[in-house]
């Protein structure tokens, strides 16, 4: 079977490809800012692991332009749906940034969404979130409302059963859904010849009749023009798209994770000339659209809205315990009330807190 | 000589030697091969016995368990992990409808000696959803074996009687303890019967049931209640869950005429549910105090920042035994 083409905007050194294809100079310029800010915020806390400040981490950096450009294309009644791999599209939507280091230092205040977005909690169960975005997307259809799902997931994701469920309900139904799957390589140490016989992800859709692209991940203006494409289709009434955004992870699949297990340094190494941030810079520089100066400025400013969501995510205070008894149910059951209690005359009594 | 092992290396030594012992025995699951498993449970493996016996699968739960129903139905004798207990879900339908029932629906002519293994439990700071003690799922499933080693000798034990056996065999590995114990293990192969449950320690006062990671817990709060309260524990690890082994727990209670449950999972329709009920059914004349449970709250597993409060801790157990103990000299 032929492959199927790779749809890419930027050569590696920043020439398009297709003059038609320009993205106007403020949202190149917005696309730069928001890949170096998440570049900046993902090293950070990797950090912020290593010095015991969080708990085990997944790294994203590789795979920036998948993410940003494809929540930059998204509107903001929109709703997304994410995994414990995707800060950098809920940055970029509108999740605050104090949230997402809150939810890796274990705090269940990291989980609530913003006020002005739907932004689901990160999802950790691989693939799940794949059909309750084609609910939501189905349920904004059923109320001819324009907003449509994205669902976030990886290549690993595309083995389990909600994956396939997912896609076929949402075809059936043409629900204004985008399945947006990063293909980095890997699921753990799993790579991808090992996850699938299929060549592509994206021929996966054909099999439910779905629309769906293959695009250069590490191209942040091919992302967002596919998943622009994707959405508009969506809002127009012609149903779901699956998008495999060919990217690749730099770094550990978790904090927890050895790599050097599974991989060589040479091949991470060889996705370095690919990568998002470098091919943006040489467009903008050849533009003119960037200069060392603004340069300069950009990646400080990432640094010190990173530092400042640090440091206010760190002066949260001390967990109360007791915040597990609340929200299981709207009302709370007997059992639950009486268990809240005893909890409280036991740390009465050894004064934990 | 029997070295110290902890409980990885306890379990990674008994998967050695049932892959050399037996060409049928075959491992699958999530980054098990060439990453050892994301406990390093089956380091190596993969390297000693090659990609067909130490097989990395996609990622795929129902794939996994459904695929080793198939594999031991013809004849093979699969050990699959599933790499967190809280990522079963996918595989319940082929647990539950299939792997629990083939002997009863074809009256004894098929048999499924399928080992499930898994991580379970609170208490590492792990991420969200990965601290599940979900066994009483399980447990209510008749037609599997539900066992759960609190310590590396036994582990190994168990392990091995489970792959002897010819029922399917749930198999749940105390996250908590993995690393944070060594023990003397036999080199040798040898079996700790599934089913027998383990006096750890004798006592006259209490009889306190547990199993897996919190007999740690159990076993300080009785040394505690003994030097401050004078009071006497007797310890029973349950280590097979199911079937459980009601000798050990009436010969304890009819001794010490008082039980006490410890349990990690929610209180509510948990095992010590149903531990309480049997104890009272057949035991209530020889009680001198209703049956006790001391486990989690009827909430999900909290984030780790709060985890240790969620979980019964070596207090919480000192706490409540006195509770109980007051609460009768009223
Ligand atoms: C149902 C389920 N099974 C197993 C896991 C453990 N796990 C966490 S991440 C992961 C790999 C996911 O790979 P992929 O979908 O490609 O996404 P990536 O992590 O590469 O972004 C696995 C197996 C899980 N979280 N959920």
């Amino acid at each position: 079977m032929e492959q199927q083409r790779l749809f890419q905007i930027l050569e590696l050194d920043g020439t398009l490809r297709d003059d038609s294809m320009v993205i106007n100079e403020k949202l190149a310029i917005e696309m730069y800012k928001l890949l170096v800010l998440n570049r900046v915020f993902d090293r950070k806390l990797v950090n912020m692991q290593r010095k015991g400040q969080i708990g085990t981490y997944a790294p994203f950096e590789g795979q920036e332009a998948s993410q940003v450009g494809s929540a930059l294309a998204l509107s903001k009644q929109d709703w997304m749906f994410p995994t414990y791999r995707d800060h950098a599209a809920m940055l970029t939507f509108g999740y605050e940034m104090v949230k997402i280091i809150w939810y890796w230092m274990g705090r269940i205040e990291g989980c609530i969404p913003p006020d002005n977005r739907n932004i689901m909690p990160p999802y950790v169960p691989i693939a799940t979130q794949i059909p309750q975005a084609a609910g939501a997307a189905w349920a904004s259809k059923y109320k001819n409302e324009t907003a449509c799902s994205i669902a976030y997931f990886g290549d690993g994701a595309t083995s389990e059963g909600d994956f396939h469920e997912g896609l076929n309900m949402a075809s059936v139904f043409k629900a204004p859904v985008v399945f947006f799957c990063q293909n980095n390589g890997y699921a753990i140490s799993v790579p991808l010849s090992r996850q699938t016989s299929s060549e592509t992800i994206a021929q996966k859709a054909i099999a439910y009749n779905m629309e769906n692209v293959r695009v250069d991940g590490n191209d942040v203006f091919a992302v967002y023009v596919a998943t622009k494409n994707a959405l508009e289709a969506a809002r127009s009434g012609k149903g779901p798209t699956l998008i495999e955004a060919v990217t690749y992870r730099y770094g550990a699949h978790t904090t927890a994770d050895d790599p050097s297990r599974y991989r060589s340094i040479e091949e991470s190494e060889s996705w370095r000339p690919r990568d998002p941030i470098l091919r943006l810079e040489a467009y903008l520089f050849k533009q003119g659209m960037l200069d060392k100066d603004i340069q300069t400025r950009i990646v400080g400013e990432a640094e010190r809205l990173v530092n400042d969501g640090i440091k206010f995510a760190l002066t949260i205070s001390k967990p109360d315990p007791t915040i597990m008894f609340q929200n299981v149910l709207a009302n709370k059951p007997w059992n639950i009330q009486e268990q809240e209690s005893n909890f409280n005359s036991f740390i009465e009594r050894y004064h934990h807190q | 000589m029997h070295r110290e092992l902890n409980l990885v290396q306890a379990l990674n030594e008994t998967l050695d030697m049932l892959l050399t012992d037996d060409d049928k025995v075959l491992l699958l699951g999530q980054d098990i091969g060439k990453n050892g498993g994301v406990f390093r449970v089956t380091e190596n493996l993969y390297h000693k016995f090659g990609d067909e016996r130490v097989v990395d699968t996609p990622l795929s739960e129902a794939g996994i368990v459904g695929c080793g129903i198939g594999l031991a139905l013809n004849g093979l004798k699969p050990i699959v992990e599933i790499e967190f207990f809280g990522f079963i879900y996918p595989a319940l339908e082929q647990i539950l409808s299939h792997l629990a029932r083939l002997r009863m629906r074809t009256q004894g002519k098929y048999e499924v000696p399928l080992i499930i293994r898994a991580p379970y439990g609170a208490g590492v700071r792990a991420p969200e959803l990965h601290s599940e003690s979900i066994e009483a799922l399980l447990f209510q499933s008749p037609g599997l074996k539900v066992v759960i080693p609190s310590n590396p000798y036994d582990a190994k034990g168990l392990l091995t009687a489970a792959s002897e056996g010819s029922d399917p065999v749930i198999f749940l590995e105390p996250m908590r303890v993995y690393r944070s114990m060594r023990q003397p293990v036999p080199q040798h192969r040898y079996t700790v019967p599934l089913g027998k449950a383990n006096v750890m320690k004798e006592g006259k006062d209490i009889t306190v049931i547990a199993w897996g990671a919190m007999i740690g817990n159990v076993v300080k709060a009785a040394e505690q209640l003994e030097k401050t309260q004078g009071i006497s524990l007797e310890i029973v690890d349950l280590r097979t869950l199911y079937p459980f082994d009601i000798e050990t727990i009436q010969e304890s209670v009819s001794k010490t005429h008082r039980a006490v449950i410890v349990h990690e999972a929610p209180l509510t329709g948990g095992v010590g549910a149903e531990l309480a009920a049997v104890i009272q059914e057949r035991m209530f004349g020889d009680l001198k105090s209703p049956v006790k449970r001391i486990t989690g709250f009827d909430v999900p597993v909290p984030q780790f920042s709060i985890e240790d409060y969620y979980l019964p801790s070596q207090d919480r157990i000192v706490h409540e035994i006195e509770q109980m103990l007051v609460s009768l000299t009223r």
